[in-house]
This record gives structure tokens, sequence and C-alpha cells, in this order.
């Protein structure tokens, strides 16, 4: 069925506008409050995880299912899993916002100048071809091998094989979209360098194209960690992740499930809600949508 | 007699292969609006943003206020942008989604370091009332203006550093009749009180008609016509000017319907191969072969102030008519 | 008397947005005869885009249109959505302001003409060619078959407007309404695009509604012609009639507003003050009162309906003009 547009209003949506939009979208929201629970829980972890995340029990026989001593049971060494959930969780949104933040530091002002300055661009871009087009895991060996596994080799290796390269991107096009504005145009009549032209023209407004993609970028991270640590190229037991949590609980699948279950559950909930949430951030932020 | 306050010497503007600006010199003095008329891939808007510098000048001279811009450091052409500015065509497009009317129209005395913030902050006020915009608009977002209220605030902006020369590029094509009404209105009392000169391009013949006292004809990269503006109307000497005034209607179906008018055949040809000899000529209703030879100069022909290229308008100002009255 | 081709009265269009309903169309009514060019006028906002969408059902999901649209004697509101598609075109063809965005990119121009062809009239592939090329004669293309296998991008504004024009009238449809056709073009070439309009309706036939903004437009090619504000419609009158005589403060303002080189008015050019309203609901007053020089109470509490004015046309108004505009100097 044709269906014509009569000419939207097309309008950058006022801060309130963008509240309602995303409060009207119930998926979001869900999404937001369970991020919003997740943080708090890491966050909180020192103060309500019931036991430490490391206190070993070789009383008791082990691993043991959950019961209500031990509410998510415990591994074979008698540790308490709901302490190491609460802690694997924390490492793995320092993780998450961590390199979404190195990504966004390197990022976007290499961005902006590959964008801005035309004899730049050619260099950034093919170092940013080449970061990508490197294959994740050699690089993440590689950086292991150097730096020894840890939460900032992780950090580091997502960050530089995947999202430095797509915040530079993002970004430059979001520069190249901007710079040919007639209000840049106008600021340059006006007097401005290119710093201010940088600084208050062009970066302002390409905030919530670099927010839309740091939303995305954050689940994406966690689920790296997790696949770093799990290969035992991130963070290394006995510090709980996420990742580390599902790599012990391997030999254990058969005979006591729920080591793997719960983490896993949790790798789920944490991502699929970012996503959700990420998601409607993009909707509400776009100037086009007019109807119902 | 004093000095214009610009004057462009044999302009040349190409991106590549497309030559937007082939040529062209003109002078504008102190207080005049000077009108540049033309069609799409006529050059006039590329002539505009070669006059504040927007883009880099492939040769010839833009002098404003007898300083050349073109060989200028960036530097040095930042502290001559004070004495011209440029407003746009789109209202949306132009003002900073981010920035507030307030910060918006005293960037340029930020940049130019102009007063104090307080006095800025007068100056901000004068401004608006200036430009007829109620004082609390100052915090406003520029998409919680009308289109004619935005054009406003680009004025505003244009002027706060008090330039000697404002460049208006099809600044009310993109609005509704009634509001360009109050925006050329608004131009032309801003520029009888502020007493700066104006560049207005537009393809608008009866807007020009209202506000320019002289105006500039260009086609395809060159100027074929320069009068002053009664001049211009009541005897157009060029045939592409006589076409052009044919062709825009007039408002009144009494004169629109027994004019005759001049239908140009063909194309506007491509920027990157004009035609050969006079520019005009594929579609000249009285072309001859000179025409298609020689590209014919700027010269001045009859009544004082007035300059045709063509072959065929003699010295003293006769030439072809295409319509017969 | 010429029967009457279009009747539209009291349409009414609602948009469903989620800043809540806004009435794009207000109980516009108006009517076009065989043959004539009725030119729709007014500024943007005023839903003259929207009525000419109406006609035919060509509106978005969250549009509730009301009222009726008469055509050839059949009521087009309630027609199953399967009659309007083959209105679309065949009886009803539209013409659009930019025919860039129109225009398919990746077909020639042959192939899409020739579309509407064998849509609509079962033309074969053989047929259609010859068809079309007929037609770009008809729309006055020159070379016409080396066009027929260009692609839109090759062909300057004006031939694809021209296109446009040959596409809408391949079968021969009774209405062609034509949303700023030449808004997008050069003056010079937009004299040849409303030259080509109103031959072509007079050689076929059909009837055109034009919209636009353009009094400059109007005086060169409309018979008729009824001009819009927030969504109703306020006069309603031969071309002649509206510019010696017009009666609607409105029409008077955006008269005034025009620069117009062969009335220099010494005052400066005639502003309308304020902004054009943005209505949710039908409000029962004169929509226009806040702007209007004449308003008076009666205008701001009870909607004026359409009746006959001072210079003999329909005209929406409590006070409307009754002067000459043009024995005005100045105002």
């Amino acid at each position: 069925m044709t269906m014509v547009e009569p000419t939207p209003v097309v309008r950058a949506p006022s801060r309130r506008r963008i509240l309602r939009r995303l409060r009207r979208n119930s998926m979001a929201m869900t999404g937001g409050v369970i991020v919003i629970i997740a943080v708090l829980a890491a966050l909180l972890a020192p103060i309500i995880a019931p036991y430490p995340f490391d206190a070993t029990d070789f009383t008791a026989p082990a691993p043991q299912p959950p019961s209500l001593e031990h509410w998510l049971g415990t591994d074979e060494l008698g540790r308490d899993q709901l302490s190491r959930v609460l802690y694997g969780l924390r490492a793995s949104l320092s993780v998450g916002v961590l390199t979404v933040l190195l990504a966004v530091l390197l990022g976007v002002p290499l961005g902006l100048l590959a964008g801005f300055y035309g004899w730049l661009d050619p260099f950034v871009s093919r170092l940013t071809d080449l970061l990508l087009a490197f294959p994740f895991l050699i690089l993440a060996v590689s950086l292991a091998v150097i730096l020894g596994p840890s939460l900032f080799t992780a950090v580091i290796a997502i960050a530089i094989g995947a999202q430095v390269p797509g915040m530079i991107r993002i970004t430059r096009g979001e520069t190249l979209r901007l710079r040919d504005m007639d209000f840049v145009a106008a600021a340059i009549a006006g007097g401005a360098r290119d710093g201010v032209l940088l600084r208050r023209h062009i970066l302002p407004n390409s905030v919530n194209a670099i927010m839309v993609q740091a939303t995305v970028y954050v689940p994406a991270a966690i689920i790296g960690e997790a696949v770093l640590s799990f290969l035992g190229l991130g963070i290394r037991p006995p510090t709980p992740s996420l990742g580390v949590l599902l790599a012990s609980a391997q030999p254990f699948y058969r005979q006591a499930p729920w080591l793997a279950v719960f983490p896993g559950l949790v790798i789920v909930a944490l991502t699929l809600a970012l996503n959700l949430f990420g998601d409607g951030m993009r909707d509400a932020l776009d100037p086009r949508q007019v109807d119902t | 007699m004093t000095d214009p306050v610009l004057e462009l010497v044999d302009l040349v503007k190409h991106f590549g292969p497309v030559r937007a600006v082939d040529g062209v010199s003109l002078a504008i003095e102190p207080g005049e609006v000077l009108g540049l008329v033309g069609e799409s891939g006529s050059g006039k808007s590329t002539l505009g943003r070669c006059v504040v510098r927007l883009v880099s000048v492939t040769s010839g001279q833009v002098l404003l206020r007898g300083r050349d811009l073109v060989p200028l450091s960036r530097n040095e052409l930042r502290r001559l942008r004070r004495d011209v500015n440029i407003v746009f065509q789109d209202p949306s497009g132009s003002l900073n989604p981010r920035m507030t009317v307030a910060d918006i129209v005293t960037e340029p005395l930020r940049l130019h370091r102009i007063g104090s913030s307080a006095s800025r902050r007068d100056r901000l006020n004068e401004l608006l009332d200036q430009v007829g915009l109620r004082a609390e608009l100052a915090r406003r977002h520029p998409h919680e203006l009308s289109g004619g209220q935005r054009q406003r605030v680009s004025l505003a902006r244009a002027l706060s550093a008090g330039p000697a020369l404002l460049v208006a590029d099809e600044p009310t094509s993109a609005l509704d009749v009634s509001v360009q009404a109050s925006v050329l209105n608004l131009i032309a009392r801003l520029q009888s009180e502020l007493g700066f000169a104006c560049l207005f391009i537009t393809h608008d013949l009866a807007a020009v008609e209202f506000l320019a006292q002289r105006i500039a004809v260009m086609y395809l990269g060159r100027l074929v016509e320069v009068a002053d503006r009664a001049e211009l109307f009541a005897t157009p000497r060029h045939p592409y000017t006589q076409a052009l005034l044919s062709a825009a209607p007039v408002p009144d179906p009494a004169i629109q319907r027994t004019r005759n008018r001049i239908v140009l055949t063909g194309d506007v040809p491509s920027p990157v191969h004009p035609p050969t000899g006079c520019r005009f000529h594929t579609r000249c209703p009285v072309a001859e072969l000179v025409c298609s030879v020689d590209q014919p100069p700027l010269r001045p022909v009859g009544p004082a102030n007035t300059l045709v290229a063509c072959h065929l308008v003699a010295d003293d100002g006769t030439g072809p008519q295409l319509t017969k009255p | 008397m010429t029967p009457t081709l279009l009747e539209v009265s009291g349409l009414s269009v609602r948009f469903h947005t989620e800043d809540g309903p806004l009435l794009a169309v207000d109980a516009a009514s108006f009517t076009i005869t065989d043959g004539e060019v009725v030119a729709l006028v007014g500024e943007s906002g005023c839903g003259k885009s929207v009525t000419a969408m109406a006609l035919t059902g060509l509106l978005p999901r969250n549009a509730d249109v009301e009222g009726s649209v008469r055509f050839a004697g059949r009521e087009l509101t309630n027609e199953s959505h399967r009659r309007l598609v083959s209105i679309r075109g065949r009886d009803i063809a539209y013409v659009f302001q930019e025919p860039m965005s129109s225009l398919n990119p990746v077909l020639t121009v042959g192939r899409q003409i020739g579309e509407v062809l064998r849509r609509h009239q079962n033309a074969s592939r053989a047929a259609a060619e010859r068809r079309a090329r007929d037609l770009l004669v008809l729309v006055g293309i020159p070379e016409p078959a080396r066009r027929l296998r260009e692609y839109p991008h090759q062909l300057s504004g004006g031939m694809r407007q021209r296109v446009m024009i040959a596409m809408a009238l391949a079968c021969r449809p009774r209405l062609l309404v034509a949303d700023e056709p030449t808004t997008a073009l050069d003056v010079t070439i937009q004299a040849g695009i409303l030259d080509l309009l109103r031959s072509a309706s007079a050689e076929t036939g059909a009837s055109v509604l034009l919209i636009t903004h353009d009094l400059g437009v109007v005086a060169d090619i409309a018979d008729r012609v009824v001009v819009m504000y927030a969504g109703r419609t306020v006069e309603e009158s031969t071309v002649d009639n509206l510019f010696a005589a017009p009666s609607h403060p409105y029409t008077r303002g955006l008269l005034g507003a025009v620069p117009n080189p062969a009335r220099r008015a010494s005052g400066g050019l005639r502003e309308i003050p304020g902004l054009v309203p943005v209505l949710r609901s039908a409000v029962d007053a004169c929509t226009f009162a806040d702007r209007c020089p004449s308003a008076d109470d009666q205008c701001r509490t009870h909607r004026p309906e359409s009746r006959p004015g001072p210079a003999g046309h329909p005209v929406a108004c409590w006070h409307p003009a009754t002067d000459d505009v043009r024995a005005e100097a100045h105002d």
C-alpha cells in the first residue's frame, strides 16, 4: 500500500520529548530497570555479598546445590556462588564501562580529526581498517602474552580490537556530515578557529550518535570479557568474573549445573537489558519519528 | 569618490572540472545593495562563498576595503572577518541546534574578543530588538523557533560585529510568502539604519527589485549584465536578462496572461563543459555566428552604470528585443 | 453548464501524532469542473498538500478522514483500497514537487512510463514503448527515442518534471493533481512546465488541481483559485476576480506580501503579524482572527461559513473587504 507521508516536521526532539518517548517504550524501560539493579548490585557487592568471594570451605561436601545458607549453591571448593556472582558482575560491568570509556577517549578525538582534516583521513582510516581486519583472538592472545592476562588486558584487547575503530568510524561519519552544514560555515565566517569549530559545533552535535554507539558497546564488551576470561586470556581465577565462573564450571556441567546456569543467566539478562535500553535510546533520539 | 567596500577582480573558482565562477569582476560601494541574480548553475552561491572566503579561490582578487583576502593566512583572514559576514538560505541548518539564541548571536563578538561579557549582553539585547525578536527568546534553542524567527537570529548574528558588508545568500527562499515579506522588510530597514553594504544573492526577481539598488545578472559562471535597478527592469539588454524577466511570473493575471513570454529552448549547459564563445548562445533566440566563437566582454554600454556582455548590443545600448511589446 | 468532476465538501483530516491530535484539514470544500485549472493556494501548514493526498486516500496510517470527496459522481472516501489503487494513475494522476525522488533512479525512463501503461491498460511491451515515445513528444522532450533509454539522473530537473507529467498523462486521467510542480525548478524552466500543463489540459480535456504557494504561478495558468488557511478553505473565485477584488483579509495580506514590480508599494511589503496556528481540533471561531486587522468579537467566537462576499464569490469571513485592491496605492 503506497504510504505517502505529508512533509513531516523534522525537529530535533527536546529533552522532554526524549524522556517521554523512552518512558513509553516498556521494553526499554524494563531494560533500564534491570541495568540499574545490576549496577547497584555490583557497586554494593562488598556490602551485600553474604560471604567473601574466595572463602573456601573444605568441611562440607562440595559442590553444593542452592540451599538456605548458600542461595546459589557452592562450587567445588566450597565458595559461595552468590557472592562470586555478585563480584563477577562487578568485574564484568567494570570491563564494560572501562572499555567503552577507553573507546570514547581514543576513538572520538581520532574520528573528529579524521573527519575534519582531509589530509589526516587516509591515515586514520587505514589504521581503523587494519585494526578491524586483525583477527580479534590473535590480538587478545598476543596482548595476554605481552601484558599477562588480567582485567586491564581484556579491556585493552576489546577496546583496540573492536571498539576504538568503531568509535572512530561513527565520529568521523558525524563530523563529515556536520562539517558541511551552514551553521559551521557561519561560525567560520564569524571568525571561529578550528578548535572552536570542533569543540562547540561539531562535537556537541555528534554526542547523540556517540551515545547510541556506547550503549551498544557496553554489552558487547561484557560478552567479550566473558569470552576472554573463559579462554583464560582475561581475568584469571580466583578473581571472579562471569566468564571465569563459566570456565570454572566446565568440569561440573553434569554434576553441578547451577555453577554454570547462574552466571550464564546473569550474562544473558544483563546484555539483553543493555541492548533493549540502547535500542530505546536510539529510537527516542531519532528526530524523524513523527507518528505513533 | 570613496573606495568600494568590495571589489572582485577576475574572480575564478573551479571545483575540479566544474567551472563554477569563471572570471567575475564587480564592485560594491559602501552602503549599497547589489543584487546578484541567476538560476541554478549560475555560480552565484559559490561567488558569495568566495567573498566570505568559505572556499578557496582559484585565481583573481577579492578586495575587502582594499585588502586582498585571497593570499592571506588563516590568522590574518580571521581578523578581517569582522568586516564581512553571511546569512544563509536554510533557516534550520544555519543555526547550531545545541546552542541558545544568545550564544549564537554573540558568538562573533566572543570570537573577535569584542567587549566584555556585560557589554555583550547589552549588545545582544540591542541586536534582538533591531531584528524584531523579543528578549526572552534569547534563552531558546533553534528548534523552538519558527523559520522566520530563525532567519532573524541569523541576521542578528551576522550583524553583531558590525560588518561593512553583508552577504545574503537566498535569505528568504525557504520561507513562506508572508514571512518572506517581513524578512525582506527587515533587511531593508536594517540596511538603511545601519548602513552596511549588501550582496543580495537570489533567484527571485521580485525580491531583488524590492531590495537592490543595482543588479548583476549571472549565467554559467559569468556576468552577463549589470545595471541600476530601474534601468534593468525597464530596459533589459542582454537576451538572457530579457528571458529571465519575461519568465518570472507576475502575480496579476491581467498582466501575466497578456504578456509575450520568451521560452528558452534547451537545458542549461553543464558547467563542466561550458559552450564556446558566449555561454548563452546555445539557448539564445538571436544568437549569431560570432556568438559561438568569441566570448563577449562585459563592457559599458548606453546609460551610466550599465554593463552588458553581448556581441549584439551596441555601444549606445541598443540591441536585440526578444519580446515585441 | 459543464459537469462537476470533483466535489469536495466538508473534508477534514486529523492526524494522531505523538504530540496529540493534529487537525490538518478542517471542513474544506471546493469543486472542480471538467477541463478547468484550479489552483489551491496557501502557505506551508495550510493543509493544501494533505487535501490533495486525501482525495485518493494517500495518507499515512495515523490519519482520520471525514467528509465527502465525490469524483465523477462516485464517493471516494468509502471506496475499497483496491478501487482507489485503480483510480490512482488512471483517473486521478499526481505530479509531485521533487522529480528526482519521484522517479526510480534504477529504471530507465521508458521502463517507468511503460510500467504505468502496462498496469492500467494492460498494454504489451511494444505498444507501451510506442505510447511512451508519443507521450514524450507530447510533453515536449526532444529526441524522445533516445530519452526512453536514459536514466533519471541523466536528465535535467525540467526534463524530469516533463517525464513525470508524461507518466501522469499516460492513462489520460480526468484529473491531474500537481503538487508544487515547479517550485524546485528554475524560473526559465518553470515557464515551460506551466505552459505544458496548460496545453496538456486543453488537449486532453483533463482538469488540473494545482497546489502552490506562488501567486505568480496562479496568475499564469489558473482558471479558478481556492485559498486555504490553517486547514480551511477561506476564499474561492475566478482568477481575475481574486486578484482584482480579494475579499478575505488573508488573501489581501498574501497579495500585499508578494513583491510585485508592477505595483511598487511605497511603505514596504505588507506583513501579516503572527504565525499560522496549529490546531488540535476544530474551533468555533475564525482561525485568522489573531492576525487580522478587521477582527472583532464575532470573529473570535463564531466560525464564519463560506458565503458569497462583496465581489460575488464565496468567502469565509465576517468582514470581507470591499474595495478594489488595484486602486490601493499603499497600505
